[in-house]
């Protein structure tokens, strides 16, 4: 049993699990050929049928009974507002599972040139009294059942009078803000907090202008829209869901990573050693202390960031990606780089952390102008 | 049988009655034409066409996310009137309250459908947006729809989270805390934002400390008794008033865009 949760406890550090991910995500939700192929090779596909179902399901299970009989991982797992999060892991898993169900279901009808389950013939319509509102109704009175269940069981957490003097540690945002919680490790709060959240949102609202693909509207399918449903889910479901279970369930005292079944040691010392990408340049690689000028000690950072978000969108639109842009034009074509390239410039600030202790690739402090 | 004959005359006779019929304006609905009638005829219902096609009842098409999150909405609505009947805004009556109210009200639930209620709706309102981009919703027409959605999921975390701190208890005060600290990174308008200090005249710093905007989200330096007050006054009316709307527009839109979505 111990050798188990040190496994857990082992894959389920950032480094390992975020790469597990990350590798996996494209053989699960293929967005090309070649993925495809792979897929089918080694019958991934079968995720999405009931036995897979019985399998992911058994999984986490399996895990969470463990984790309750743990005497740590018990602490975090039984919280009242951690709940909530439990629910989540299994109703977006359920959800997204059926969904591709249907899809895969669909996508064979269309390949056998019929049309998708969910046609009628336009003229067979049900009326909504009775056949909508009785289901209204029953919707309605399980999910009430189901909540006063919820809280005659569970009371609502109430903790000390607040103290403004006595700073719990750690201190956690609410659980569905957990993933830009978690985002502050590898950004500053100007990115993480701000600008991040707003390019979310701008860039969730700009979907529909940004993937044009015509297929696939009013009816579950993947295969016609692969790569946006690998984009959308990948960003959905890895940078924003996964990063919540990280910030629940295994980042204890001063944000430290700790393993499910790890006790949260308050002192734990993790090692401080990152370094600025500038005192990378000047100091490891040229010798040469920082220069005083703020500009000429960061522009290599500068000249980073601005050949990831701007020169190299422009010399793909050129060469790999000419089709794209000429499909797409000027303005969609700039925008989808746009929030693309900031959404996977988490990821790559990530890896970047990790395997090079890279601090910030612009450091000024001064004008706390850190990337 | 001669008894359910007597019931169906009685149901009958009252869906024929002048009460009845100036209320729901049409008899009990029978024929397809009167089942028509009963949902243009009625205010709330009439948020529905009179027919809809026949994948658009199917639990497994909807996963009934959408009006889940609306039920949840107005179950967040009630209990948090029945609240409000018992809670107090500031810094010296907001714990005891809150403790009051589960210990002393009979069948004290309401903080608890309250909190977990609000906890499903975030919940409920991600799986609605998973849904509506599995099946490619969000195509033209509904486009706009889909943006409206976007910021109707904000606005639920919004609520959700000037809701956190109203307890008064330490998880409410650090949490709130860690999310507001963000503010003074904003650029320009955030003290510690990159940008703020360009916005000076002279040697006098427009955007401090006690001007920038996490002071205007908070009503002071820290998070006290303005903020209380603040948070208040947004989760209980002004968040939910926004909501409101942008739900009007919502539903309208469904509409508008040719009902629920389908394969053509
Ligand atoms: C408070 C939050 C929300 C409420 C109460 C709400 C309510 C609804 C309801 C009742 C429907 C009818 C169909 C259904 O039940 O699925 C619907 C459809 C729709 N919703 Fe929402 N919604 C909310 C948030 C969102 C979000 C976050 C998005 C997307 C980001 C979204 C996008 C849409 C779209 C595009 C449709 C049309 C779907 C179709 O025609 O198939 N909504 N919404």
């Amino acid at each position: 049993m111990n050798y188990i949760k040190d496994l857990f406890d082992f894959l389920s550090a950032p480094t390992i699990s975020f790469t597990l991910l990350t590798v996996a995500f494209p053989f699960i939700f293929p967005p090309t050929d070649w993925f495809d192929k792979k897929n089918k090779q080694w019958g991934i596909y079968k995720l999405w049928t009931n036995k897979g179902a019985f399998w992911i399901f058994m999984s986490i299970t399996f895990f969470f009974i463990i984790g309750y009989f743990d005497p740590y991982f018990n602490l975090t797992m039984t919280k009242p507002d951690n709940i909530p999060i439990i629910l989540m892991i299994y109703s977006m898993i359920f959800v997204i599972w059926l969904g591709m169900k249907k899809a895969y279901n669909n996508d064979a009808r269309l390949d056998r040139g019929e049309k998708p389950e969910e046609w009628n013939d336009p003229d067979d319509k049900v009326l909504v009294w009775p056949d909508l509102v009785y289901i209204e109704l029953i919707a309605l009175i399980l999910f009430m059942v189901f909540l006063i269940v919820w809280s005659i069981l569970i009371g609502a957490p109430l903790e000390e009078p607040a103290n403004p003097a006595a700073t719990p540690n750690p201190s956690k945002a609410p659980w569905y803000f957990l993933g830009l919680q978690e985002m502050l490790v590898y950004f500053d709060p100007w990115l993480a907090g701000i600008i991040f959240p707003i390019f979310i949102i701008v860039g969730m609202m700009a979907i529909p202008y940004m993937d044009i693909n015509k297929k696939g509207e009013g009816y579950y399918s993947f295969k016609e829209r692969r790569v946006g449903y690998f984009i959308f889910m990948y960003g959905w479901m890895v940078l924003w869901v996964f990063l919540i279970v990280i910030g629940t369930f295994f980042r204890g005292p001063n944000w430290n990573f700790f393993g499910p079944f790890e006790w949260w040691d308050p002192h734990k010392v993790v090692p401080l050693t990152n370094v600025n990408l500038s005192e990378y340049v000047w100091v490891k690689l040229l010798n040469k202390g920082l220069p005083t000028n703020i500009i000429a000690r960061e522009a290599v950072g500068f000249v980073a960031v601005i050949g990831y978000l701007f020169i190299m969108p422009l010399l793909l639109a050129k060469t790999k990606l000419k089709n794209l842009f000429e499909h797409y034009g000027p303005v969609r074509y700039s925008t989808l780089m746009l929030f693309g390239l900031t959404m996977f410039a988490l990821p790559i600030k990530m890896y970047l952390r990790w395997l090079f202790n890279l601090k910030y690739i612009i450091a000024i402090p001064e004008w706390f102008f850190n990337i | 049988m001669a008894e359910k004959e007597k019931k169906e005359s009685l149901l009958s006779r009252l869906g024929e009655s002048q009460v009845w019929k100036s209320i729901i304006r049409s008899g009990v609905p029978r024929s397809r034409r009167q089942r028509m009638y009963a949902v243009l005829g009625n205010v709330f219902l009439h948020l529905h066409p009179a027919r809809v096609p026949k994948h658009a009842v199917k639990i497994g098409y909807t996963w009934c996310m959408g009006g889940l999150s609306f039920f949840l909405f107005v179950v967040l609505t009630i209990t948090g009137i029945l609240l409000m009947f018992y809670y107090r805004p500031t810094v010296e009556y907001a714990y005891t309250d809150i403790i009051d109210l589960t210990e002393q009200v009979p069948l004290g639930i309401m903080r608890e459908l309250h909190r977990w209620g609000a906890h499903a709706m975030v919940l409920t309102v991600w799986l609605h947006m998973l849904r509506v981009f599995m099946t490619g919703s969000y195509k033209p027409p509904r486009e706009f729809n889909w943006g409206v959605g976007v910021l109707l999921m904000t606005i639920t975390l919004f609520l959700s989270f000037t809701g956190y701190l109203l307890p008064w208890d330490q998880l409410a005060i650090w949490a709130v805390t860690v999310g507001t600290n963000m503010a003074r990174a904003h650029p320009f308008i955030g003290h510690e934002g990159p940008g703020a200090s360009l916005l000076a005249i002279g040697d006098i710093n427009l955007v401090h400390m006690g001007s920038d905007v996490r002071f205007a989200l908070l009503g002071g330096r820290f998070v006290g008794e303005a903020t209380l007050l603040r948070f208040y006054v947004l989760h209980c009316i002004a968040v939910p008033f926004v909501a409101m709307i942008f739900m009007a527009v919502h539903f309208w839109r469904i509409r508008k865009d040719g009902g629920i979505s389908g394969p053509l």
